[in-house]
């Protein structure tokens, strides 16, 4: 209780914070179009390196929700580099942005599937984000690598979502364990893997309730679910995925660090993709949390799932939204499927 | 990551302080920092900047410049003039005088359309319409069993057609509809991207076959940037009559909604806050206002805080307050009347600068349920003069009490500690109410304090 009261103290009593530093300069007298104007425009235009070019980056940056603090910082690190670099051309100062980005993403992980059998794969996230969804097209993957694959139906909660889940477990070709709706999710995940360790299964999916970050009891609920992967399987859950809709802005954050605290999260699969959205809050995410995305939905369809690749990723930012980028991007091994 | 508007505009201003009179420049630096709020709470770019240009005048008038609280009077402009932009709390809704009425269901996948379908559904049947659910999203799996179940759990009709397209689902519903007695038509439809023709296609004919009256453009509250191509596009294509802004539950500061709104102009009719069938509330603009500039959900917290208060002794405490006489009962009172508001980290998540989730969990963390107990055990072990007069509770004293309720000396000094802070906290809280206090929680009354 003492924390409590002198927490809200704090809070109330404190007025002066620390100031937000940056060179951010207001655009104020220029309205422009919602979308983002393409890098590669831009550079044509502007060939040598001024503050409007500058100005149209950082608003590239911002309308991929990539944030204003890191969008401040990439911008001042840029100017920083382009002084003692002296840097004049603005097709440069593209390329080092693209850079930097990079960067701060790291190197691609991919998922792990392979451990002594089975591999256990905990997906989470908030409500709609894409996680029964994600699953579906992931045990599809894995089935067409020849594993066997045990989907579990531990969203025992939301309307019809065993239903959902037994009709991605049937397209994907794969076992199910469910219980009654409203049942404990713990006891299907104890169930899950008791079948699991009897049937030889390769690798095992468990779907969970849509939960937002901030219900105590619900990641308590979760954190209860890791903890029986645990005990019956003392080196599993193997990856702990957490799903974030691309659209989402800057939430998502916070919804890394809940998650991040409760379950662990190993990696990202960031979904929606083939829309507009760019989401640019992974960068964040990755440079203050060091938590990888690992795989990219981009679409509704079975095999619209990807490793993540940094390098489309940062292109794909800076292209124009006229060019359809996402779908090029998701499209990069689907539509050749049959070829092979 | 996010503090409040109110605490950087503080800041903005006081390094100026002493320095005089404030320039256009000031202005400036402060208006940067409401563009920067205003992003950090997810606004689109463009409407900020919009937004920014239209309050520049008004903050350069004299009401700021002159003001011994710059922060203040500019935080005031920007509050008004979003609540303005938000439009009314406008939760009406077109009826057809005569014959059936037909919501259709717009947006993105998972934003929350068919939850909302069933709380739609739940809503208007508790005024005495007849609706019927109608499931027209034949593409995600068990989509259709979702809202079967929901119609169930508020038993309300419900209506789907195997094999039939979208179109035809919606246009067979209505015809059901008036030969069933249903005067309240409600289509869940599949959720799709904006960017999807074919798809955007299949609801303008949709539209065209049951004229709806409302096509309301579900929007989750978490969503960033893409608010306005998003809300632009659907808007273009259909025509919509209204928004309705989801999973307003979490601490998403909210954002879209300024965006949806600018862009489509369209009335927020209602927001979502919670997976259960009754979490429909309507829409107000100043509350909305005030969380996207991060300065909390003081007025919903205030409410709740009413609904669990006692009047009578929430005038009493103040009083007492005043005269300082807070005593350790009234203390576990307080505490008590917290507690029954509800989960604590709901609460703590309305008030003004503590939406931070870090220091959420902290708290949570420190006030778990065996402290509630332990505190009650102490003050128990106490006599009424103890009790009312802490300040006599010296070292032998504490040893008893310590002893009474099993608990250590520690323990007691802590809660002796704590109370005092307390006394000091609720003061400081209760004067903000009388505007003696602090400037940011002005005319904001805290009833339970
Ligand atoms: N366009 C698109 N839609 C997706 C993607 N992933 C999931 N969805 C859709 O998002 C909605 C919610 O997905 P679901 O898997 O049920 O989310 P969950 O609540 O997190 O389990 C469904 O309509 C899915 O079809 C994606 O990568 N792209
Ligand atoms: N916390 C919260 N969850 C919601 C709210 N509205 C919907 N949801 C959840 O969001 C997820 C997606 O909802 P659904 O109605 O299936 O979305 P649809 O794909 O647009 O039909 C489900 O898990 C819902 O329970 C809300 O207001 N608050
Ligand atoms: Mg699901
Ligand atoms: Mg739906």
């Amino acid at each position: 209780m003492a924390g409590l009261f002198s927490k809200l103290k704090e809070k109330l009593t404190k007025t002066d914070q620390k100031q937000q530093k940056s060179k951010l300069k207001e655009t104020l007298t220029k309205t422009r179009e919602s979308f983002v104007s393409k890098v590669k425009q831009l550079v044509t235009v502007h060939k040598k390196i001024d503050e409007e070019l500058y100005e149209e980056l950082e608003d590239i940056l911002l309308q991929a929700d990539v944030g204003v603090a890191a969008t401040c910082r990439l911008m001042d690190e840029i100017r920083q580099d382009v002084k003692k670099r002296k840097i004049s051309d603005a097709a440069d100062l593209r390329n080092l942005l693209q850079g930097k980005m990079k960067e701060l993403l790291g190197e691609d992980v991919s998922l792990q599937t392979d451990f002594p059998p089975p591999t256990v794969i905990l997906v989470v996230g908030v409500n709609g984000v894409g996680k029964t969804t994600t699953i579906g097209k992931l045990a599809y993957r894995m089935r067409q690598e020849g594993k066997s694959v045990l989907m579990v139906a531990a969203d025992t909660y939301r309307a019809a979502a065993i239903e959902q889940l037994e009709i991605w477990s049937e397209r994907a070709d794969t076992e199910i364990i469910k219980h009654m709706p409203g049942s404990d999710p713990a006891a299907v995940v104890f169930d899950a893997i008791q079948a699991a360790k009897k049937r030889d299964i390769d690798v095992v999916i468990i779907d969970t309730a849509g939960r937002l970050h901030t219900k105590v009891n619900l990641m308590e609920e979760l954190k209860k679910v890791r903890r029986v992967i645990t005990r019956e399987l003392p080196d599993a859950p193997h990856e702990v995925l957490l799903v974030i809709d691309a659209a989402t802005g800057q939430n998502a954050m916070r919804q890394a660090e809940l998650f991040k605290e409760a379950t662990d999260i190993t990696g990202i699969a960031l979904t929606k993709l083939d829309g507009t959205a760019k989401g640019g809050i992974v960068f964040a995410i990755s440079e203050e949390l060091g938590i990888p995305v690992k795989l990219v939905g981009t679409g509704e369809g079975i095999d619209d799932l990807d490793d993540f690749d940094s390098d489309e990723f940062v292109s794909a930012l800076f292209a124009d939204d006229e060019e359809d980028e996402y779908d090029e991007y998701g499209e990069e091994d689907e539509g050749e499927g049959d070829d092979e | 990551m996010f503090e409040g508007l109110a605490e950087k505009l503080q800041g903005t201003f006081k390094k100026l302080r002493g320095k005089g009179k404030l320039t256009e420049k000031d202005i400036n630096d402060a208006l940067r920092e409401v563009r920067f709020a205003l992003l950090e709470a997810d606004v689109s770019l463009p409407v900020v900047k919009e937004f920014i240009n239209s309050i520049r005048e008004r903050s350069m008038g004299a009401e700021v410049l002159e003001s011994i609280t710059p922060a203040q009077q500019v935080i005031k402009i920007v509050n008004e003039e979003l609540t303005a932009l938000m439009g009314d709390k406008r939760s009406d809704v077109v009826f057809n005088s005569s014959g059936v009425t037909v919501f259709l269901i717009v947006g993105l996948q998972g934003g929350g359309k068919t939850t909302t379908a069933g709380k739609l559904a739940l809503h208007y049947k508790k005024q005495g319409k007849h609706p019927l659910l109608v499931a027209a999203d034949i593409y995600r799996p068990a989509a259709v069993q979702q809202l079967e179940v929901l119609a169930k759990q508020i038993d309300v009709p419900f209506f789907a057609l195997e094999g039939e397209t979208p179109v035809t689902i919606a246009t067979e519903a209505v015809e059901h509809s008036l030969s069933h007695g249903q005067d309240l038509v409600i289509i869940d439809t599949a959720g799709r991207l904006h960017v999807d023709e074919e798809l955007m296609e299949e609801l303008q004919e949709m539209k065209d076959a049951v004229a709806p009256q409302e096509i309301f453009l579900i929007v989750d509250s978490m969503i960033g940037q893409d608010a306005v191509n998003i809300a632009k596009t659907f808007h273009e294509e259909l025509g919509l009559t209204g928004v309705i802004l989801t999973k307003l539950d979490g601490d998403t500061r909210g954002g879209a909604a300024l965006s949806v709104r600018k862009v489509t102009g369209c009335p927020i009719k209602f927001v979502g806050s919670g997976e259960k069938l009754d979490a429909l509330d309507p829409f107000y603009p100043d509350r909305m206002s005030a969380r996207i500039l991060g300065m909390g959900d003081v007025l919903s917290l205030i409410e709740k805080a009413q609904a669990n208060v006692d009047q009578e002794k929430a005038k009493e405490l103040e009083r007492k307050l005043r005269t300082q006489e807070f005593t350790l009962d009234d203390f576990l009172d307080q505490i008590k009347q917290v507690r029954s508001m509800g989960p604590l980290e709901e609460l703590l998540g309305m008030i003004p600068g503590l939406g931070g989730a870090k220091q959420l969990r902290k708290i949570q963390d420190e006030v778990d349920e065996k402290d509630f107990v332990y505190l009650e055990a102490i003050i128990n072990s106490m006599t009424l003069e103890e009790r009312n007069n802490p300040n006599i509770i010296k070292s032998s004293r504490r040893k008893r009490i310590a002893l009474g309720s099993g608990r250590s000396v520690q323990d007691v000094n802590k809660l002796l500690k704590s109370f005092e802070q307390s006394r000091k906290l609720f003061k400081q809280l209760s004067e903000m109410g009388t505007g003696k206090g602090s400037r940011k929680l002005k005319s904001m009354k805290f009833p339970f304090m």
